[in-house]
Formats: C-alpha cells, sequence, structure tokens
C-alpha cells in the first residue's frame, strides 16, 4: 500500500505510540468515543496501526462491537481533526484480531471510573457480576462493592446496567471482552 | 476439531465458486438483518425498559454484524454495489432469510422464543465458522461469536424465566415454542451453493451442528418445564426466496426511504 512512500513512512502498533511524532499523537488524542467522552480512541484501544507517510496518515481502526455506531462518527472526527493540521487520511476498518477490553489502557480505565462508568473486571469475575452471582462491582459514586445487576445490557453495546444498594446510585459498567 | 485448511488463492477466481460463495453469504447475513428489522421495531416498545434495551442492543449487534458480511459480498461481486444495495434494493425472492426471523413480535413470549431459538443457532454456527477456509469469515466469526453468546444468555434466561414463572406466563411461553418449533428445523437446510461451500471448507457442517443444535434445545426446554414439541413436519421455503406474508411488510417499511429518495445516505 506504501510502496511508493518516500520519507518519513514508518507503521506503529498500540504498543509504540509513544514514537509517533508528538503533533501526530496529540491529533490521536484529542479525538474521543462520541458516547464516552473522557476516553481518547488511543486509550480506547481501537486504534490498531498508524502508518504515516509524508502528510498522509493510514490509521486502522477496530470496532468494539460489530454494531457499534461510534466507529463511524470516530472515522469522520479523525479524517476532520488531522485535516485541519494538513494531513489526508486513509481510514481503514480491521476485524481481525477482534477488539478486547484488555486495549484500553490504565489512564483510560481511570478517566472512565471518574466519569462514573466502573471498568470491566477479569473474565471470570465478570461473568460472577453479569449474573449477579457477587458483588465485586465498585459503585463509581462512593466506592462500596454492595452493588446489583439491574439489566445485562445498558446504553450502548458494551455496558451493563448496576446499582449501588449503600449510595443507591445507578451506574454503567463496562462489560469485559475477551 | 479439524485444522484450518486455507482457500486455494484460485478459488474465487472460477465464477461459479464466487455465484456460491455470494449466494452462500445471503443465507447466512440475510438471518441476522431480518432479525435486527424485527427487534427493531421493538424499540420504545418492550414489556419494560431493561427489556427493550435488551432487544434494541441485540438488534444493532446483529446489524452490525450483516454489515460486515454485505461489506465482504460487495467486496467479491467487485462491481461497485454496496452494503446498502444488498440490504435495500433487492426483491423479495432475492433475501435468503428463513422463515423464523420473519415471525411477528406476537407476544414478549415470541419475541424471546424466537430469539433463543435463533440465538443458540447463532453461537453454534459461529463458533463452528471460525474453522473457515476463509480467513474473512473466519475473523467475523471470532468477532461476532462473543455477542451471539451473550444474546443466547439473555433470551435462554428470559426464556427459562417465563416457562417456570407463573401459570400465565408458562402457557404464553410454550404457546410461542410450539408455534415456533416448525421453522427451526430451516436453520439447517442445505442447497446447492452450502454444499459447495461446505466441500471448500468454508462452511460448517449443517447436519453435524443440528443433533446438537436440537440437543441444547430440548434441555433449555426441559430446564423450563416447557414441553418439546412433536410436529410431524418442518415448515421451509425463506432460504429458497419463498417467503412468509410477513416479509412483504417487513420489507415495505425497512426500504421505504431507498426507494422514495433514491441513493439517500445518513
Amino acid at each position: 500500500m506504501s510502496s511508493d512512500s518516500k520519507t518519513n513512512s514508518y507503521e506503529l502498533n498500540s504498543e509504540q505510540f509513544l514514537d509517533l511524532p508528538k503533533d501526530v499523537l496529540d491529533i490521536l488524542e484529542s479525538v474521543s468515543d462520541p458516547e464516552i467522552p473522557v476516553l481518547s480512541v488511543i486509550d480506547l484501544g481501537v486504534i490498531r496501526s498508524v502508518q504515516l507517510d509524508e502528510d498522509h496518515v493510514t490509521i486502522q481502526l477496530t470496532p468494539t462491537y460489530s454494531g457499534c455506531p461510534a466507529m463511524d462518527v470516530i472515522g469522520d472526527d479523525l479524517d476532520r481533526a488531522f485535516a485541519k493540521a494538513g494531513y489526508t487520511t486513509t481510514i481503514q476498518l480491521i476485524m481481525s484480531p477482534p477488539w478486547t477490553t484488555d486495549w484500553i489502557t490504565e489512564r483510560g480505565r481511570k478517566a472512565m471510573e471518574e466519569y462514573g462508568i466502573a471498568a470491566p473486571l477479569e473474565p471470570t469475575a465478570d461473568k460472577d457480576v453479569l449474573l449477579n452471582n457477587k458483588k465485586l462491582v465498585k459503585c463509581t459514586n462512593c466506592g462500596s462493592t454492595n452493588t446489583k445487576l439491574v439489566s445485562q445490557f445498558g446504553s450502548t453495546a458494551c455496558k451493563a446496567m448496576f446499582q449501588c444498594d449503600d449510595c443507591l446510585e445507578p451506574f454503567d459498567y463496562f462489560k469485559c471482552l475477551k | 476439531m479439524k485444522p484450518i485448511r486455507e482457500l486455494n488463492p484460485q478459488f474465487l477466481e472460477s465464477k461459479e465458486n464466487k455465484q456460491h460463495l455470494i449466494d452462500y453469504l445471503l443465507g447466512v447475513a440475510d438471518n441476522y438483518l431480518i432479525l435486527a428489522q424485527r427487534l427493531g421495531e421493538l424499540c420504545g416498545h418492550g414489556p419494560n425498559l431493561e427489556p427493550d434495551i435488551a432487544i434494541t442492543n441485540i438488534s444493532l449487534d446483529l446489524l452490525g454484524q450483516v454489515r460486515s458480511f454485505y461489506q465482504y459480498i460487495s467486496q467479491i461481486k467487485g462491481d461497485g454495489s454496496t452494503e446498502d444495495d444488498i440490504a435495500f434494493l433487492r426483491k423479495e425472492r432475492e433475501y435468503r432469510s428463513v422463515l423464523l426471523v420473519q415471525q411477528p413480535n406476537t407476544d414478549f413470549a415470541y419475541v424471546i422464543a424466537r430469539q433463543f431459538f435463533f440465538d443458540v443457532f447463532n453461537k453454534m454456527f459461529l463458533n463452528a465458522l471460525q474453522q473457515s477456509a476463509d480467513e474473512t469469515l473466519r475473523a467475523l466469526a471470532f468477532k461476532g461469536i462473543k455477542e451471539a453468546s451473550y444474546h443466547e444468555r439473555f433470551s435462554g434466561d428470559w426464556l427459562k424465566r417465563l416457562g417456570d414463572g407463573t401459570e400465565e406466563s408458562h402457557d404464553k411461553a410454550q404457546k410461542a415454542v410450539n408455534d415456533l418449533w416448525v421453522f427451526t428445523d430451516e436453520l439447517f437446510q442445505v442447497n446447492e451453493s452450502d454444499s459447495a461451500m461446505i466441500d471448500a471448507g468454508v462452511a460448517p457442517d449443517m447436519l453435524q451442528l443440528r443433533e446438537y443444535y436440537y440437543e441444547k434445545v430440548e434441555n433449555l426446554l426441559t430446564e423450563a418445564t416447557l414441553e418439546v414439541p412433536e410436529v410431524p413436519y418442518f415448515q421451509k421455503g425463506g432460504k429458497n426466496g419463498l417467503h412468509s406474508e410477513y416479509m412483504g411488510y417487513i420489507l415495505a417499511e425497512m426500504q421505504y426511504m431507498q426507494r422514495t429518495y433514491p441513493n439517500s445516505k445518513w
């Protein structure tokens, strides 16, 4: 695809994003999930690779859930953000390997919790809480784990609805996906 | 599990193989589209908030899956047609969806029974499709199965709750199961294109799945204190383009915008 590229052409995967030129990384971090605005696309882990050929950026994007409507918006937002800085873009939607909640960064998990969405637990614990067998999800309001599942499905495909039995706060839980 | 054999790169150079693959993919994907449309009708009309949200979430997942399949079909076709053309611009006879997914949202028990019959199938199917000789299908299956498992948990739990609930919920669940049972076997129907794809290692062996399917469904029905229906025959037709009377109405609503304002986009 980039066989005719000249200088500054390199491909990076998510672990190496810090090696990107600062202006490019800043643009990526300025684009966030429209439904969870505190999560940048980097923190959400949906950017799988970035290839830079002078002023053209090729970005591989992977959806969280197949039907997530946020993906089209994220693609458009990336186009716009890069265009503003004088870059042209190609956005490729890739399905494999499938997205996992493991790709949400530590910083992303923190931002999510502060925003009022409980971060995903490990698979076994996740199953236990989604079947309401164990109380493990921490209330984002008071920190108590005396919480219960209200609905396996929440406001978006990636979340379930919970409620705290201590402070009574209803909140979202970001489901584990592996 | 059988080892994955990669599809011969020349496979799709044959016009016949290409057409079989397209037909096969439509047979898989159209079920997602029509069921998503049916579930979408319930947006804002669920019995209470949580199932309403769940049903529309499931609808959205299925819509996402069907988009991936249609995108792949348009890529194989290579004639410039888009996923929207495939979804909105075919005639009734050209859809390959089974009769089960067209059945109406008669009441909540019907919605749940229809969903359960489909979810058990879909999860098993996607599980097997992860061994496909086609790389794209492996990726789509791997992505979709996580969602399908979650759907099956929802519909299975609800069917148990209804069956093993009050006398009224039990009777309604039993009636829905009885009425929809005749449509289950079509999920495993194998036509000429399916056979070609099974032989090529692209599609899973449906006969094997069928056996496991009825075992699984019957176990859950028993757990839900529901009787397993006995029917002398199964109803089929949708997969060959011979649909129930419901299909025309579904398409009329679904295609309205594209037919009235051709090429309109979001």
